[in-house]
């Protein structure tokens, strides 16, 4: 190491060969990723789940290039979702019956415009206020959209909404995309062009400029940035990939409603970039694939699923503000300095008397439905393969204990794994 | 000394402020030459930064006019006023806190290199504007740090950068609002001799309490008190004179 002083650019790094290769490692990875996983789960359910998880993902990017990115919390986004899709259903349903020469996978395209050409329209006045102005705004953008959508029922179809058949479009090499897996594959590829896009988007002067906003607007403007127009970019910009996954949504499913426009889709965006992580670039794609499996493993099971999915986000917001990818990159000075395996027993310990709560606040809470809700169909509910009454006391008892127990055990446990991360991470510093 | 120096870099001529029956501004009349280090002094209250919230636009004058190098600039938002030339820092230190140093500077050098709102552009790969971030990094010696987060900088290095963004732009008019506040004796030294480093080529409004630092830098300087300007000189004519030493001077400097 002869070098009088390396000079710290990041540029230069960044654009060093060994640099530019790991960065494009990760998209041949992810490119390769989405490739395989129809040969490691190839199930009808598990090709859909995934092509869910794959629009969802684009969804909760686009949420988080105004949460996370520019620091806007918007309660309206799923307009963007829902007009995108059903630009895209009824662009389907002409290229059909036209016959005209486009191909199914451009109709991506069609939800692209419609969401940037109302994020323009809608933005105009939004992005005029920032912080709580902006947000009841978006919720009353919401509310309207929602409430027209009702009158006019020729374009958005009543409650029922419009469906279409994604197979009466001109076909090109023989995919007709009726199968699952052609969908997947689409939904796939545009996943990825668009999580690089939004990736790169990051990466650019306005991306920068974006973060500035959310760190300090008032400085902003004393560097010479109109704020305004930069939350205006950013919101047109968030819908015209709303519009995209809802487009794909609206091939998927072939039907689209006005509830995918609604205030409990917009919610269901929020809880997906909350939970994944707002701070973090991979935190939405994160949480879009968790809440997507959560929701469909838990409406399975439970009638009160989205209970459990509010439990989590609140359980979240309260401990883990950075969400599941602010929890991994805290580990990354660790396994840094080699120090991860020092921890992870004090994380299994909490583990441990973590689920157990879980599983003692869902007997409380199983329990309570069947004793009121359900209390037409009768005392007998059957949990993790017990059958019980729900009339007698001990079921009762046992989640409470349970709850009770591992919540008190998880705390001091918690409490633990917090010191010992602490210390690893002053011992890797001072190594 | 040439014919630049006519037009007035700043020029504020009746400059009123009120917040509802409060005047905190009540007709001033200041003159900042094209080059000068023009410092303003001021007993607490005095309005010194109101001041400097009217001419970067912060806050909306109630009269009076604001001319910057002879054209209006009252009224306009900070964002215009900053793209004709004019930066400012802040008394409360008002950087980017989750950005690094690095992006902090970088946002910063922008919009003067004609980056705007770009979002086709690989921001590493502007070579002006990589090469820009370095040279202010250097010259307010915070190159070493530039990967922290801004929030985590000690206060000192915190006020380095608030001169960092306000110099990156390349404005030629600076204002800096109680750089020195809040600092130690060394930090104090270095932030002077960094402040007369970058003031060299440009024109330099000061608001500043310490008046070693004052006299040490200032060519003139204009004493604001209750909203008026009641000298503007001088150095040695400010201290002789015996209207500044009855409102100010002689009640601070005892």
């Amino acid at each position: 190491m002869n070098h009088a002083r390396t000079i710290p650019h990041p540029a230069a790094t960044a654009a060093s060969r060994a640099g530019a290769l790991a960065r494009y490692a990760i998209w041949i990875a992810l490119a390769a990723t989405l490739l395989l996983l129809p040969y490691v789960f190839s199930s009808r359910l598990a090709l859909s789940t995934m092509s869910l998880m794959g629009t969802m993902i684009i969804f909760a990017l686009s949420y988080n290039m105004l949460l996370g990115q520019t620091g806007l919390l918007s309660f309206g986004h799923a307009v963007f979702f829902g007009l995108g899709g059903f630009f895209t259903v009824h662009m389907l349903n002409m290229a059909g019956a036209g016959g005209w020469p486009v191909p199914l996978p451009l109709f991506p395209v069609v939800g692209a415009l419609g969401g940037l050409f109302f994020g323009v329209l809608f933005g105009a006045v939004a992005t005029k206020r920032a912080g709580t102005a902006f947000a009841m705004i978006t919720l009353g953008i919401g509310e309207l959209v929602v409430s027209s959508a009702l009158i006019l029922r020729r374009f958005f179809g009543g409650e029922e909404g419009i469906t279409t058949d994604r197979t009466e479009v001109l076909q090109l090499f023989g995919y007709s995309f009726g199968p699952q897996l052609q969908v997947y594959y689409l939904i796939a590829a545009w996943c990825l062009v668009s999580i690089a896009a939004m990736y790169a988007i990051t990466r650019t002067p306005f991306g920068r400029i974006c973060n500035a906003v959310r760190d300090n607007p008032q400085r902003t403007a004393f560097i010479g940035y109109d704020t305004g127009t930069v939350r205006f970019i950013a919101f047109s910009l968030s819908g015209l990939f709303a519009g995209i996954a809802g487009g794909l949504s609206a091939i998927n499913f072939e039907i689209i409603n006005a509830a995918q426009m609604g205030a409990v889709e917009s919610g269901a965006v929020i809880l997906m970039t909350y939970i994944g992580g707002v701070g973090n670039f991979a935190g939405p794609i994160i949480g879009a694939i968790l809440v997507t499996w959560l929701q469909l493993m838990l409406s399975d099971t439970t009638k009160v699923w989205p209970l459990y999915v509010g439990l989590l986000f609140i359980g979240m917001v309260m401990f883990a503000p950075g969400g599941i990818a602010g929890l991994v990159a805290m580990q990354a000075p660790l396994l840094a300095a080699r120090r991860l395996h020092r921890v992870l027993p004090f994380y299994l310990l909490a583990l441990v008397p973590g689920v157990v709560a879980v599983v003692g606040l869902s007997v409380l809470i199983e329990t309570s439905h069947q004793f009121s809700i359900r209390a037409a169909y009768g005392p007998q509910l059957t949990l993790y393969s017990i059958p019980f009454d729900v009339t007698s006391p001990l079921p009762w008892l046992a989640g409470l204990v349970l709850a009770a127990a591992g919540t008190w055990l998880f705390l001091r446990a918690a409490r633990l794994a917090r010191n010992a991360y602490d210390e690893a991470v002053a011992e890797g510093r001072d190594r | 000394m040439n014919a630049a120096a006519s037009t007035p870099a700043i020029e504020l001529a009746g400059l009123r402020k009120s917040f509802g029956p409060m005047e905190i501004i009540r007709g001033v009349d200041l003159v900042v030459r094209e080059g000068e280090r023009h410092a303003v002094i001021g007993p607490n209250g005095a309005g010194k930064s109101t001041l400097f919230h009217l001419i970067s636009g912060h806050y909306l004058p109630s009269a009076g006019a604001i001319r910057l190098r002879g054209e209006s600039i009252a009224g306009l938002p900070p964002q215009l006023i900053n793209r004709r030339g004019l930066s400012r820092s802040f008394q409360v230190t008002n950087i980017f806190p989750r950005l690094s140093v690095w992006e902090n500077v970088r946002c910063a050098t922008l919009w003067a290199l004609g980056h705007r709102y770009s979002f086709w552009r690989d921001v590493d790969r502007l070579d002006d504007v990589n090469r820009r971030t370095e040279e202010i990094l250097s010259e307010i010696d915070l190159i070493d740090r530039w990967r922290t987060p801004a929030g985590v900088l000690t206060y000192g290095e915190q006020r380095a950068l608030e001169i960092g963004l306000t110099i990156a732009g390349n404005a030629d008019v600076l204002l800096l609002d109680e750089p020195t506040a809040g600092m130690s004796h060394a930090e104090t030294e270095r932030v002077v001799s960094l402040i007369r480093k970058v003031s060299e080529k440009r024109t330099l409004l000061m608001i500043e309490h310490d008046m070693r630092v004052v006299f040490d830098l200032a060519d003139r300087i204009s004493v604001l008190v209750y909203g008026e300007v009641i000298a503007s000189d001088t150095p040695e004519r400010i201290k002789a004179n015996a209207a500044v030493q009855q409102a100010y001077l002689g009640t601070e400097a005892a």
